[in-house]
C-alpha cells in the first residue's frame, strides 16, 4: 500500500504554525504553552505511531512534501515582512541549520569528530570580512570563499586527525578551536578582540541592508532579503547533504563510521572519505559563517569560542545524530528558545542545559533519530 | 638569559604544571573505568573554590580568624562535597547512559557543567564578577638572587604535589585502588572477580573530583581571585593535558600536565613572538604532538581500538 500524503502535509502544516506562533509570540507564557504543546504533541505522536506514518508518507511523497516546506517556510518570512528581530531570528536558525548540515555530514556521516564548529564558522565570517572589504569580488562569490576558505584551512588539521580516533581527535579539534579564538584575539591585523565590520551582501546592484520600500508607507525589513539568502543557501545545502547521504557517497561514508577495518577490506579508501567529510562539512560550516556575518555586518572573536562550538554539536546530537531533518526543532530549541525566553533571561541557559540533559536521558536517541536505510523502491512493505 | 629569572619562570611554569595535573588526573582516571570524558570536570574545579570561598566568608563572618584554621576548614568541606558532587554526577548522568554512544555522554555532563557554571553565577552573591581569594598562607619570601620565591606558592606547591603522591599511592597500595585498576582493565572479569562494580566507579568518580576540588582551592590561593567561568578553560587544558599524556594512564596525565604548563611558559617567555600567543603556541604544539603520538605520551598499552 502506497502511504498517503496527508500525514506528512499535516505535521508540515502543524510545525510551521507552531514555529510562526513561537516567532511572533511576545508573552513569555505564549512561549512556555508553544514549547509544552510541541513536547505533548512529539510524545502523542510517538505513542500513537504517527510518527512512522509520517516518515512514511514524506518518503513516498519526498519532492512535493520538500516543495510544500519550501513555500511554508516562503509564507513564514512573508508574514514576519514587518518584523526585524523574528526574521532576524529566522535567518540564525536556517543559517545554523546549514553549519549544523556540515556537522551532520562529518559526525553523523562519516564519523569524524569535529568540536570546533565555531571555529570553522569563524573562518568564514572573518574571511566574508576581509574579502568583501578588501576586494570588489561579488558578494556571492564572497560567501562561497568563505566556505573554500573554511575547508583548506581545515585541512591543516586532516593528518593529525586521520592518525588519531575517538576522544584522541576529539582532542585535536579542541585544541584547534581555542587556539583560533585565541589567535584572533590577540592578532591585531584581523581588529583583536573588537573585531571587523563587515559590508553587507549586495546582489546585482542591491543592497541587501535597504529597507524594500513598496509604495510610500509600508516598508518591509531588510531582513527580509536575507531570509530569502539563507533560506537559498539551506535549501541547497539541504539538498546536498540529502543527495550525497542517498548516493554511493553516503554508504562509503557510514561503512567507514560503523567499521574502519572491514570497510578498508571491501576497498573503501578510509582516508580519502574522512578526507572529504571532513572538508565538505567545513565548506558548509564556512558558508553560514560568511552569511551569518554580512547579515549582522560585525563579527568578533567571542562568538566564535568553545563553548559556541559545543553549542553546534548539542544541536546536531540532539536531532538525532545523522538525520539531516532533525536539524531543524533542535536548531529551533537551542536558538530559537533562549532567545524568546527573556524574561526569565537570567535563567534561560541554566534551563536550556536542563532542558538538553532531559532529552538525552529520555530519548538517548534525539528528537528525530536516524532512520534505518530504505531500499524498496516507493512501495513499503 | 640570567638564572634566576630563569628559574623563576621555572618555578611558575611547574606551579602551573600542578594545578594542570590536578585535574589532568581526574580525567584520566574517569576515563579509565568507564571509557568516558566527563567534561563538567573543569566546572566542578571552579565549584570547589566558590565552595572554599563561600566556607571561609562564613567562617570569617562568625568570627573565626586563625588562618589555618579557616584553610583547614576550607579544605576539608570543598573537598568532601566535591567529592559528593562528582559521585552524585556519576551516578545520576554518567552511569544511566553506559550503553549510549560515548558522544552523548560527553554532552550530558557538558550541559551538567553549563547548570554547575550558570547556577554559580546566578546564585552566588554577585556570581558574575570575579571575586578576590583570601590570601590564607604566609605571605613572606624567600629571595636567592633574582630568584624570589613566595612562600605561598612553595606551600601550594608542596600541598598540589603531595596530593598526586596520595593518589597514587591509593591507587597502588589499596584494596580500593587494586579494585580501581581491575575495574579499568576489564569491568565484566572485575564483577566475576566480586569487585562492585557501581561502588568502584562512585568512588573513582569521588577521588577525581576531590582533585578537583584540591585543583580549584591551589589555583584561588595561588592567583588570589576566581571567577565562574575559571572551569572552561581550565577543563579544556585539563583535557588536553591527560589525552597527550595518553588517556587512562595517571602517570601520562601528571607528565601531560607538566608538560602543558612548559608549553605555555616557553611560549610566553622564550618565543620571538608577544607573549599573549602562548596558548596559541601551547595549543598548536599539542595537535603536532597527537599527530605525532597519536595514542598519547605514555599509551595505555591496550589504547582505544577502532
Amino acid at each position: 500500500m502506497t502511504a498517503t500524503i496527508w500525514p506528512a502535509l499535516a505535521a508540515l502544516l502543524v510545525s510551521a504554525a507552531g514555529v510562526l506562533g513561537l516567532l511572533l509570540a511576545e508573552k513569555q507564557w505564549a512561549v512556555i504553552a508553544i514549547v509544552i504543546a510541541a513536547g505533548v504533541a512529539m510524545l502523542v505522536a510517538t505513542r500513537l505511531g504517527w510518527d512512522d506514518r509520517i516518515r512514511r508518507s514524506g518518503g513516498a511523497h519526498a519532492c512535493t512534501v520538500s516543495g510544500v516546506a519550501l513555500a511554508l517556510v516562503v509564507a513564514t518570512a512573508f508574514v514576519l515582512r514587518e518584523h526585524n528581530f523574528a526574521l532576524l531570528m529566522l535567518c540564525t536558525v536556517l543559517l545554523t541549520i546549514v553549519a549544523g548540515l556540515g556537522l551532520t555530514i562529518q559526525f553523523g556521516h562519516a564519523g569524524v569528530v569535529n568540536f570546533a564548529g565555531a571555529a570553522f564558522f569563524g573562518i568564514g565570517a572573518y574571511a566574508a570580512a576581509v574579502l568583501a572589504t578588501k576586494t570588489a569580488l561579488p558578494h556571492p562569490l564572497v560567501i562561497l570563499a568563505g566556505g573554500v576558505c573554511a575547508a583548506l584551512i581545515g585541512s591543516v588539521l586532516v593528518l593529525p586527525l586521520l592518525r588519531t580516533r575517538g576522544h584522541y581527535a576529539a582532542l585535536i579539534t579542541i585544541a584547534f578551536g581555542i587556539l583560533f579564538k585565541t589567535f584572533l584575539e590577540v592578532n591585531d591585523t584581523l581588529g583583536g578582540p573588537q573585531g571587523l565590520k563587515v559590508p553587507g551582501f549586495a546582489l546585482l546592484g542591491h543592497a541587501f541592508n535597504d529597507p524594500i520600500a513598496i509604495d510610500d508607507e509600508t516598508e518591509w525589513s531588510f531582513y527580509l532579503a536575507y531570509a530569502g539568502l539563507s533560506l537559498v543557501i539551506a535549501a541547497a545545502a539541504y539538498v546536498l547533504v540529502r543527495r550525497l547521504e542517498r548516493s554511493w557517497i553516503g554508504l562509503a561514508f557510514d561503512a567507514v563510521r560503523l567499521d574502519e577495518t572491514a570497510a578498508a577490506a571491501f576497498g573503501v579508501n578510509v582516508a580519502a572519505w574522512k578526507i572529504a567529510a571532513f572538508s565538505i562539512g567545513n565548506f558548509l560550516i564556512g558558508l553560514a559563517g560568511a552569511a551569518y556575518a554580512m547579515m549582522t555586518g560585525f563579527v568578533a572573536p567571542t562568538s566564535f569560542t568553545f563553548g559556541d562550538s559545543l553549542i553546534l554539536v548539542s544541536i546536531v546530537i540532539l536531532g538525532g545524530l545523522g538525520n539531516a531533518l532533525g536539524l531543524v526543532p533542535a536548531a529551533l530549541i537551542v536558538v530559537l528558545l533562549p532567545e524568546k525566553l527573556q524574561a526569565i533571561q537570567e535563567y534561560r541557559f541554566l534551563l536550556f542545559a536542563l532542558l538538553v540533559i532531559v532529552i538525552l536521558l529520555v530519548r538517548p536517541g534525539g528528537l528525530l533519530p536516524r532512520p534505518m536505510r530504505d531500499y524498496s523502491a516507493g512501495e513499503i512493505r | 638569559m640570567d638564572p634566576g629569572l630563569l628559574a623563576q619562570h621555572a618555578f611558575n611554569g611547574l606551579m602551573l604544571g600542578v594545578i594542570y595535573a590536578l585535574v589532568a588526573v581526574g580525567f584520566t582516571l574517569f576515563f579509565g573505568v568507564l571509557d568516558v570524558i566527563k567534561f563538567s570536570h573543569g566546572d566542578v574545579v571552579m565549584l570547589g573554590a566558590f565552595t572554599a570561598l563561600a566556607v571561609s566568608a562564613g567562617l570569617t563572618g562568625a568570627g573565626v580568624m586563625s588562618h589555618p584554621l579557616v584553610l583547614l576548614a576550607m579544605l576539608v568541606i570543598a573537598i568532601t562535597l566535591m567529592a559528593v558532587v562528582g559521585a552524585l554526577l556519576a551516578r545520576l548522568l554518567v552511569l544511566p547512559l553506559r550503553g549510549a554512544p560515548a558522544i552523548n555522554v560527553l554532552l550530558i555532563t557538558l550541559m551538567a557543567g553549563t547548570v554547575i557554571r550558570e547556577g554559580v553565577r546566578l546564585f552566588y552573591p554577585q556570581g558574575s564578577n570575579p571575586k578576590p581569594f583570601p590570601r590564607l598562607l604566609p605571605g613572606g619570601t624567600i629571595e636567592i638572587g633574582s630568584f624570589t620565591l613566595r612562600h605561598d606558592s612553595a606551600i601550594l606547591f608542596v600541598i598540589g604535589v603531595a596530593a598526586i603522591v596520595g593518589v597514587y599511592l591509593t591507587l597502588a597500595r589499596t584494596r580500593l585502588g587494586l579494585a580501581i585498576r581491575a575495574v579499568a582493565q576489564d569491568p565484566e572479569t572485575a564483577a566475576a572477580m566480586g569487585i562492585p562494580l557501581t561502588a568502584t566507579v562512585l568512588a573513582t568518580f569521588a577521588i577525581g573530583s576531590a582533585l578537583a576540588a584540591l585543583a580549584g582551592v591551589v589555583n584561588g590561593l595561588y592567583y588570589s581571585e576566581i571567577s565562574f567561568n575559571l572551569g572552561l578553560l581550565l577543563g579544556a587544558i585539563g583535557f588536553s593535558a591527560a589525552v597527550v599524556g595518553g588517556l587512562g594512564n595517571v602517570y601520562g596525565a601528571i607528565l601531560g600536565g607538566f608538560l602543558f604548563a612548559a608549553l605555555q611558559t616557553i611560549g610566553a617567555v622564550a618565543l620571538p613572538f608577544a607573549s599573549a600567543y602562548k596558548d596559541v603556541f601551547a595549543f598548536a604544539a599539542v595537535i603536532v604532538l597527537m599527530a605525532l603520538r597519536p595514542a598519547g605520551l605514555l599509551a595505555e598499552r591496550s589504547a582505544e581500538r577502532i
